[in-house]
Order: C-alpha cells, then structure tokens, then sequence
C-alpha cells in the first residue's frame, strides 16, 4: 500500500483525479468574484457530461465535441444569470433549480438519444486523447507524473495560469473583482454590474462544463445516469477554501483530488467499498471545517480575544 | 389580501402554468406520440381509485421533507440536509423493525422516533459544525447528504442484506408496517402524521415563543441578535427540528405499504423536491400539503405516462426546475407589480389632496 | 459670481419617481443649473434630493418627467450614460473599492492598456498622479484604498469624476463626514473647479455652508420643489421654513437635570475593531439616572464600537462596564436588555428591524419573553395585538395596520416603531446611537422629547448624535469622542460653544489628560 502511495502512478492519478475538481473550482472562482455563488456547478458538469459524448460522437472529432459543450455550458452559465440578475431569482434556489433540470434533463435525454437509462455505452463517443511530452517523459518519476495525461488535464492546469493572468492584469479582471467587492463603486463608474457578472457566470459555465466533458471522456469514456456526484459541491467548497484565487483553488483541488485517488486506490484493498465512497466527501467536510475554524480564529485574534 | 400578495399568487399560478407548457413542448419534442402522453399526464391520476391513492400517497413524503425545509429556510438556515436525513431515517426504521422485533403498535412508533432522532442528529451536523467553526451549513450539508448515503448502504450490505435479493434488505415484519386508512389504496396512517406534522409546523413557526426568534432570525439576524435571542440557539434548533421532521418523513415513507424491504441505494431526492415545496408554500407548513398535493398529482401523472407511453418520469424535475426558478424570481412579471403599485399610490396621493 | 455667462448646462423638469415599494420619492420637481455654478440642492432627508439626483445619475429611471442637457432633451438611462454626457457623482458613500489602490480606482473602468489586453498599471499611476497634480490634490496614488483617511477618499471620489471628464458634479452631503479643516480644504478645491468652469450641485442641509459656497440653491421639501433661489438674497430663517415648512424648535424647555445614583460605571474600556484596529482607547464614565449624557464627535472615531460594547453587541473588549452594580462581561445582550436597557440602534434597517415581517413583529422583538404577551411555549397573539395597536397610536406611526410591512414605511414610521418598541418595556438606561437620522421633523421632535420625558422621569440616557443641535440642546453632559478618547467633557453645556467643539472633535484640543480619568 506505502510504496504505490509512493509510486508515479498515484502521483498520476492525483493528477487526473484533481482535473475535473480543478475546473469547477476555476468556474466557481470566478463567479465568487465576481459576487455570485454558483451552485449550478453541479448541474452544469453533469450536462455537459453527457452533451461532450453526445457532441463528440455526432461529430465524430473530440475538439469538436469539447468546444460544443463549452457552448452548451456557457447558455446554461448565461441562463443562471438571465434568473439570478435579471429576474432576481435568489441565486441558491436558481442553482437547485438547474441541478434538478440537469438530474432529470441528462435521463431524458439520453433515453431519447440511446434508448438507455443507465449509461451512454451505446454512443460511440470520441474521448480528449492523451498525451505524450517529448524530453519530459524521459525523466524518471517526474515524467511519469507529468507526462501521458489526458489532454483537458493539460488544460486545466493551464486554466489556472490563464485565469490567473485573466483575474489580475486584466482590465475585465479588475471589473469582475470590483464588480465582487463592491459593487455599487463599479456601477458608480459606469461598470455595468450586470454585464459583468454576466460574462462571468458564462465563463463559469464555460469551466465547469470543461470539468463535465472531462469526466465522460477522459477520467471515464461514457456518460453514467448523476456521474458528477457531488464534484462540483466540493469544488466550491475547494474555491472557498482557496479564498476564490486561482492558485489558491489549484493547491486545494490537488488535496481534494489526492483523497479521490487514493479512495480510488483503496477500492483494490479488502476495506468496504462503502466505505471508501465517502472518501472525498469526509475529506471536503473535514478540510472545510478546519479552513473555516481558523478563519474563525484568525478573526477573534484581531478582534482583540 | 392587499395587492402585493394578490399579485404574488397570480404570479405563482402563472409560474406554473409556464412550466407546464415548457415541459408539454419538451415531451412534443421527445416524444412519438406527444398528445397521448400529455394527456396521460394530465388525467392519468383520475382514471382509477388505485391512482388517485398513488397521488394521496406520494404526498406523504412531501408533507414532511417539505415543512422540514420550511422551517430550516425560515430561519435563514439553508441546510440541504433534508435528502440525507431522510435517507438515514428509512435505514433507522427499517434497522429497528428488523432488529429488535417489537410487537404491532409499538414497532412502528419506535421506528419512527429513533428514525426522527438520527434524523435530528444528522442535520444537526451542519448546524454544529457552523456553529463551531463558521463552515456555511450550505456546503457541509451537501457533503454530507453523500456521507448518509454510503453509511446507509454500508449498514444496508454489512448488517440488514438479505442475501437471496441482492441489494436489499430482509422483508420488514408485518407488526412494523403502517396501516392502510383506506381499502383498496395503500394510503396509509403516515398521511394523518405527516398532516398533523404540517399542522404543528405552521403552529411552531408562527405562534410559538421559538418559532417567532426562528423567523426574525431568518429575515434580520443582525435585528434579532440586537433583540436578546440567542442565534446559536436558533441555528441549532432550527436544523434540529428540521432533522426531526426529516428522518420522521423517512421513518414513515420505509414503514408505508408501499415498501417491503429497504433498498435504497441511491439518494431519492426528497430532500430537493422540499426545496420546491417549500417554494410554493412560501415557507408557511401549512401549505405545504396544498403544495405537495400538486407535485404528488405531477409524479404520478408522470409516472403513469411514463408506463404508458415513450416520456420518461424525468420530465417532472425538468417542470420542477422552472417552477421554482419562475416562482422565486423576484422580477417575473415586476413591470406589470410595479405599474400596479404605482397606481394604488398615484390614487391615495389623490385622496390626500382631496382630504 | 462666477457664473460668466447664464447658459443653461441642465434642466430637470417635473420629475416623478414612484418607488416599488409606494413610496412617492418625487413628486413634481423642476431644477435648472448655469454652467459655472455652484447649486445647493437643499433639504431635510428624506424630501427626495438623493432620489432627484440618482434619476440625474441615470441609477433611477423617473416615472414622469424631462431632462434637458445644453438644451437638448435627454434620457440617461444608466450611470455610464449619464458618465459619457459629462455627468459625474460622488456619493454620500463612498464608492470605492478597498482593497484596490487609488490608482486602480480612479482608472476602474477607462483602464490604460497595454499589448491591448493588459493592464498598463504603470501609465494608470502616471495618470492618477497628472490628475492630481492638476487641481492639487495631494494623495499616494499607490496606496490601497482600505488604509487611507476619509478626507482622502473623498478627494479620491472626486478625481474619479474628474479623470472621466465630468463637467457637471454631484456631491451628495460631501461634508457628512469631513472634519471643518477638511471640510475648508475641500471648498478650496470646489471654487477652482468652478473657476475652472465645472458644474457642481452641491447637496446639504448644512445651511451656514451653502451661504458660504454656493452660489444658487434650490430648496426641497416632502417631494417637491419649493423654488431655487439666489443664495445671497436670502437668509438662512428664510431657508430653513421653506426646507421644514415652519421654525424649527430646537431649544426645548427642560427642567434642570437633577441626577441619582449612578446606573453605568465604565472603567478602562478598549475596543479593537474587526481589523485588530484599536477603536475604544481605555475610556471611563460614568453615567447617572436622570441625566443626558450626549457623544458628539465626527463619525468612526469609536463611537459605535463604545456602543456595541455597552450593549452586548460586541463582547470582544477589555476593561469593566457595570451596569447597576452588574458586571456585563458574562451577561448576554438578553441579560442586559433585562437589566431593563433600551438600545436605538444606529442603522435602523441593518439592526433595528426585520422589514419583511409587519410592524406587531418588529414590536415585540425585545418583550416577547414577557408573561404578559407570552407562556412559556406559546405566543399570547391577542394581547399582543392589542398592545402594539395601543403603540402605533400612542408613538404616532402612520400605517394601515399593524399587519403592514415595515419595510413599506417611511423612515421616520419606521424609527418610531423602534422607539415604540425600545421605550415600551419601561427602560432604566436608554442609549440611543443617531435616534433621528433621516427621521422627518416631527418625528425627529416627538423622539427627542420622549427622550426628555424619561430623564425626567430618572432614566439615565447616553446619546450619541452627529447632529450637533441635538447633542446640544438635548444634553445635560456633553462628552467629545476623538480617537476612541474623550477629548473633551462639558458639564456646563451651555457655556459650549460649536466652535470650540469642532477642535475638540478634530483633536485640535484636548483637556487636561491624567492617566485613569473618570468622568463623573
């Protein structure tokens, strides 16, 4: 058990599990500073699931498939934001709303679409290929880790640098972070509150969704009836504990996805299946629970207590 | 009734309306044969006295995650821990009817209290754990809605399978089972708690000591905490008895005719369908049977469609999905609430400069 | 003046607005401003200037109503519309952004770019610090926004305007929070930027600083305009009874304050805020039954964390506060409000009321527990009804019933439900934090002799105010906040000039300090 804990596979497998956690936590982010929670995560990841084998297999290219479900996560990013700030639907409720469409929406659709329930087996979907790096394969350990990953791993990790750059040397950045910290300043200057929290509920879609086409065809190759299980809950609780950065989201996922592989893991070991499920969710809760008790003390501190 | 609320009922009615419609396009679109199961949708519960008791008793679950949420939201608390609680309430019932082989009568009456008791421990958790450390109720209880489901299917294969079906448990005792109220149905005796429950719920929020800080609570906490109440004792009870009410509604679902073993092994969304429940009622337990009364009819016209015809039952949480993103936008319809606002205040402007 | 020619810039005319909510902010209201001038909007709060100018600023949409700009019919739909027709804003809060720099604030929005997609924050500096240079400000443009002092930010509000090109500038009670030294600097800079020929309308009800600034006022009462005039032709008696409609009565005859034991002991109080800032600096007093003890002083020098401490808000403070002989280091804010202490709190929506339940449940918040209006588990509704039916009459609250909502009343109804509620219990010690803010006149009277008639009655009363006439005709001891200290305490409160108060309040003065004074 210690030495595949210590193996580059485990690393590997850190790596692949942390991808689709990294990029709702991205997308929830992003919304966070822009002033919104989104709790659609969820929903949006398990739409876009199936949307990545539906697109993928119509369109027999992968890419293809991968930039229409990115489409099809910024509409439903766009419609959370139609109710939550046009309509002022408080923004809880819209989420549990569109988590509930997407539960009984992905059913529907692939019953329409494959006549199964249960999973996409009978769609010939085209998953995101793996891929090699030339030079760092060759280093030991690290090459092993680093190199042979699934492509949207690639691009999740180059999402946090993107989105990095994105949030703090851009001009929309500074919007969408003023727009978050106060938002009657951003109006006051003639920054449409709206349109900015807009643009950035659409890009969360658009991550989450990235995170949803992930796990139908890349972390497995087929879309299977409520496959996001939570993820995009613990990914808000990873963005909140990485108080909303980029960066500080990654270094979270990565803890997160370590709990997912290493339950992963476990499943080859005599513990209860059962058992090993809850994994990442006592790990979220656990984590959750000390991040915030010392916030909690951090401030008593100040106070002067 | 002044014309804010009038109209926030025409608004309800109109949310709803649209949502059917929405969902009658979908099946249109789905569907070979559309108009059939449209139909089948609608007038599917009134065919037989069997389906009109399907609807009666897919209330009863309702009635109580439904209250739970309405008294946990009125205190502001977004605990969505009612689909776990639940969940663990139906193991704890089924636990006690086959475990400790109590006699008709008493059966079900401990299996209900101790389902209500871990109900109210498991809800508590959030409450607690918010409490102690600041962690937001919203995402502890999210995380653990999936903990209750694995340690209940834990507990389901490790101590209550019965190895000759599979993922089930042993048939529950026949002394365990809640009785029918009517022949020829399987409404049963959970209906009369679950409406009592409501009963007591709307009592406790609106006419009690307790149910008066909950709610102050949950409009101002700042207000009711410079009032003298205790908030932390308002985060706690509020989930508590929210609990209570969960694991109850869990209890008496597993106890109903309608099952025989326990077999849950997936979360079955009782716990979200409180959500819109709570929604309709506007928070107030009161209507809450009212409220379930419509999903209940919307369920089994479905799932009699779905029998029937090609539509699959998931059509239901899509018409659930609008609803409540209709009923709680603030903004749907506003321009025609203001204009009459605006009216009624134009026109007592007038009055004054007469008078 | 300075007003060269009389071109017309604006003309606001018969504006309506009709909030959501009933209320009729605007009736019929007309203004029209020079270009070159200096325009008190002036009136009490709550007679509808801040509305009138956010339908100016294009945050409110009139239901009735034109604007004319140069001459030429105009909608502004939004704050950037009314921004790109020279239109600039600086609110009565600050719209700023903490933890951005005031370089990143000023340029929020217009950002200078670089590559096309970056940020250019060095040419944003350079900019920041030309605009400042040019109407002599003097600020740290790198310095974040959360660590500078408020007479800073406000300049920063106003260099936000100007880098947008605002011709025509709203200020909305800029002096609210200034300091007098501020303040004086701050109407420099207002006279070169209308020697400079912009466009200011400046909103008070400060009227001894529209005679001293402003070149034209227009005046405003309940919703209407009640005309605009030339404001060296007429007098401040003139203005302040077509602003409140008859004399203002500020001297109340009172009976000699004639105090009893002592019912609040406060020895060595400090008070960090949430930023571990040290906001209370071991103050002492004591304060007696029967007497008035006022707080004056410029706003954030303490004064609500004094209060939070006294009232059980905030327990995170060191030193003793006893009241009637009880330490209440360990007694909930429950167990202090039994001790029969009545709390006005400072902001009525954020603390002082739930505005979605209706006016009988925001009463009873603080007596619900009593036996008469409830048993141990349930509420007594009907003794409940009649009471607060018995209070709405007797404090005067204007509504259909006591089923309405409170967030559908005016704030001067809505204080006195607080007040009805806060003084209903029967109160010992009564410490009332800005008990008439944006409360209408009539209000704001029948509340400060309600005050009057318990102190008489031997109550102990600690009111902090930033209005200065209150303090000062309702005070028996006058204390002066600065700093978290007292800088000043007055027995005689008579014998007190503003003058002289105002250094106290800016800490230009300071009475003799001994280490561990108590205030008696």
């Amino acid at each position: 058990m210690l030495q595949s804990l210590l193996s580059p596979d485990f690393f590997n497998a850190i790596l692949r599990a942390t991808t689709p956690i990294l990029f709702a936590a991205l997308a929830s982010s992003v919304a966070s500073k822009s002033g919104i929670t989104n709790m659609a995560l969820e929903g949006i990841m398990l739409f876009s699931a199936l949307f990545g084998v539906i697109f993928s297999a119509m369109t027999g290219n992968f890419a293809v498939g991968l930039l229409l479900t990115m489409v099809a996560g910024a509409l439903i990013g766009l419609l959370l934001a139609f109710f939550v700030l046009n309509l002022k639907t408080d923004e809880i409720l819209a989420a549990i709303a569109i988590n509930l469409m997407a539960t009984g929406g992905t059913v529907l659709l692939m019953l329409a679409v494959s006549g199964d329930r249960g999973s996409s087996t009978s769609i010939a979907s085209v998953s995101a290929p793996k891929i090699v790096i030339p030079l760092i394969d060759r280093i030991p350990f690290l090459g092993q880790i680093l190199s042979g990953q699934n492509l949207m791993t690639y691009l999740s990790l180059l999402a946090v640098i993107v989105m990095h750059v994105f949030l703090y040397k851009m001009p929309l950045g500074l919007k969408i972070r003023a727009v978050g910290e106060n938002k009657n300043a951003a109006e006051s200057v003639g920054i449409s509150a709206r349109k900015i929290q807009y643009i950035a509920l659409i890009l969360s879609g658009v991550l989450a969704s990235m995170g949803g086409y992930f796990l139908s065809g890349g972390y497995m190759n087929m879309f299977t009836k409520d496959m996001s299980a939570g993820k995009g809950y613990i990914a808000l609780a990873a963005s909140a504990m990485g108080g909303d950065t980029p960066v500080g989201a990654f270094l979270v996922s990565l803890l997160f996805g370590a709990a997912q592989a290493l339950a992963n893991m476990m499943q080859l070991t005599d513990i209860p299946h059962e058992l090993i499920q809850m994994v990442p969710y006592l790990t979220t809760l656990v984590g959750l629970g000390i991040y915030s008790y010392a916030g909690l003390k951090r401030r008593q501190k100040l106070a002067g207590k | 009734m002044n014309s804010a609320k009038r109209f926030d009922m025409f608004r309800m009615f109109f949310s709803v309306l649209i949502a059917l419609l929405i969902s009658f396009v979908i099946i249109f679109f789905v569907s070979k044969e559309p108009v059939t199961a449209i139909t089948t949708l609608i007038t599917g519960p009134l065919k037989s006295k069997r389906n009109m008791g399907n609807v009666v008793e897919a209330m009863v679950p309702l009635i109580f995650t439904g209250t739970g949420v309405c008294i946990m939201f009125s205190a502001n608390q977004i605990n969505l821990a009612t689909e776990g609680g639940f969940h663990l309430g139906g193991l704890v019932a089924a636990a006690v009817a086959l475990k400790l082989g109590l006699p008709a009568g008493l059966s079900p009456i401990a299996a209900i209290c101790l389902a209500a008791l871990a109900g109210a421990i498991f809800c508590t958790i959030p409450a607690v754990m918010k409490i102690k450390t600041g962690a937001p109720e919203l995402v502890s209880s999210l995380m653990i809605n999936y903990l209750s489901l694995w340690l209940c299917t834990f507990i389901l294969m490790y101590a209550l399978q019965d190895p000759s079906v599979g993922s089930a448990s042993y048939k529950l005792p026949a002394e365990s089972e809640l009785p029918t109220i009517i022949k020829g149905t399987n409404i049963h005796a959970g209906l009369l708690l679950a409406l009592i429950v409501a009963v007591l719920g709307y009592v406790f929020l609106f006419k009690t000591r307790t149910g008066y800080e909950l709610r102050l609570t949950g409009e101002n906490e700042s207000f009711a905490r410079y009032s003298g109440i205790n908030i932390v004792k308002v985060v706690l009870i509020s989930q508590m008895v929210g609990g209570v009410i969960a694991g109850m509604g869990g209890g008496v679902e597993l106890l109903s005719p309608i099952y025989s073993r326990f077999s849950w092994t997936s979360l079955l969304g009782y716990g979200w369908d409180a959500i819109i429940i709570c929604t309709l009622a506007k928070k107030n337990p009161l209507y809450t049977p009212l409220a379930a009364l419509f999903l209940a009819y919307l369920r089994t016209g479905a799932s009699i469609m779905a029998r029937y015809t090609d539509v699959t039952l998931e059509i239901v949480q899509i018409t659930q999905g609008i609803i409540i993103l209709l009923v709680v936008a603030e903004q749907f319809l506003s321009g025609m609430k203001h204009r009459m606002i605006a009216k009624e205040a134009k026109a007592s402007l007038k009055e004054g400069e007469v008078a | 003046m300075a007003c060269l020619d009389n071109k017309i810039v604006l003309q606001m005319n018969h504006i309506m607005k009709i909030y959501s909510n009933g209320v009729v902010a605007n009736e019929d209201v007309s203004i029209e401003l020079k270009k070159g001038e200096i325009h008190a909007l002036l009136g009490e709060n709550g007679a509808g200037k801040s509305t009138l100018m956010k339908v100016l600023f294009g945050i409110e949409s009139p239901d009735e109503g034109q604007i004319f700009l140069n001459g030429q019919e105009t909608t502004i739909r939004s704050p950037q519309d009314a921004i790109n027709k020279g239109i600039g804003m600086v609110h009565q809060h600050f719209m700023l952004v903490p933890s951005l720099t005031v370089a990143e604030n000023i340029i929020l929005g217009v950002e200078p770019k670089k590559g096309g997609l970056f940020i250019d924050m060095e040419k944003a500096v350079q900019e920041a610090e030309v605009i400042a240079g040019k109407y002599n400000f003097d600020i740290d443009v790198r310095a974040k926004v959360e660590e500078i002092p408020v007479g800073i930010k406000q300049k920063v509000e106003i260099l936000k305007a100007l880098y947008r090109g605002a011709d025509i500038l709203i200020l909305d009670e800029p002096t609210a929070v200034l300091t007098p030294q501020e303040t004086d600097e701050l109407f420099v800079q207002l006279e070169k930027l209308r020697d400079n020929g912009h466009t200011i309308i400046f909103i008070s009800h400060k009227l001894d600083e529209i005679k001293r600034i402003c070149d034209r006022a227009t005046i405003m009462r309940s919703g209407r305009s009640m005309g605009t005039y030339e404001v060296k032709d007429i007098s401040t008696e003139e203005m302040s009874r077509l602003m409140v409609g008859r004399e203002v009565v500020l001297t109340f005859d009172k009976k000699p304050a004639a105090p009893s034991g002592v019912l609040m002991k406060v020895r060595e109080l400090s008070v960090r805020n949430g930023q571990g800032v040290l906001k209370v600096d071991s103050l002492s007093f004591d304060l007696r039954g029967g007497e008035i003890l006022g707080i004056a002083g410029v706003e954030g020098n303490g004064q609500s964390e004094l209060i939070d401490s006294l009232t059980g808000l905030n327990k995170s403070y060191k030193g003793s506060i006893c009241i009637k002989d009880t330490d209440i280091e360990k007694c909930s804010i429950k167990d202090i409000r039994e001790l029969k202490v009545a709390h006005i709190p400072e902001d009525r929506m954020t603390s002082g009321c739930a505005g979605n339940l209706n006016i009988l449940e925001n009463m009873f918040s603080n007596q619900y527990t009593d036996p008469d209006y409830s048993g141990k588990i349930l509420l007594k509704m009907k003794k409940i009804q009649e009471r607060s039916e018995e209070l709405i009459r007797e404090y005067l609250v204007k509504c259909r019933s006591y089923k309405q909502n409170v967030g559908m009343l005016s704030g001067g109804n809505i204080q006195k439900v607080i007040v009805a509620r806060e003084f209903s219990t029967g109160p010992d010690l009564i410490i009332a934090n800005q008990p008439t803010r944006g409360v209408d006149v009539g209000a704001a009277e029948f509340i400060r002799r309600r005050l009057l008639e318990f102190r008489d009655a031997g109550c102990a009363v600690l009111l902090v105010s930033a209005d200065l006439n209150e303090v000062f005709s309702l005070s028996d001891r006058l204390a002066v906040m600065y700093k978290g200290k007292f800088s000043g305490m007055f027995t005689d409160v008579a014998a007190v000039t503003e003058e002289e108060l105002g250094q106290y309040m800016l800490g230009l003065k300071h009475q003799e300090e001994q280490e561990g004074v108590i205030y008696e």
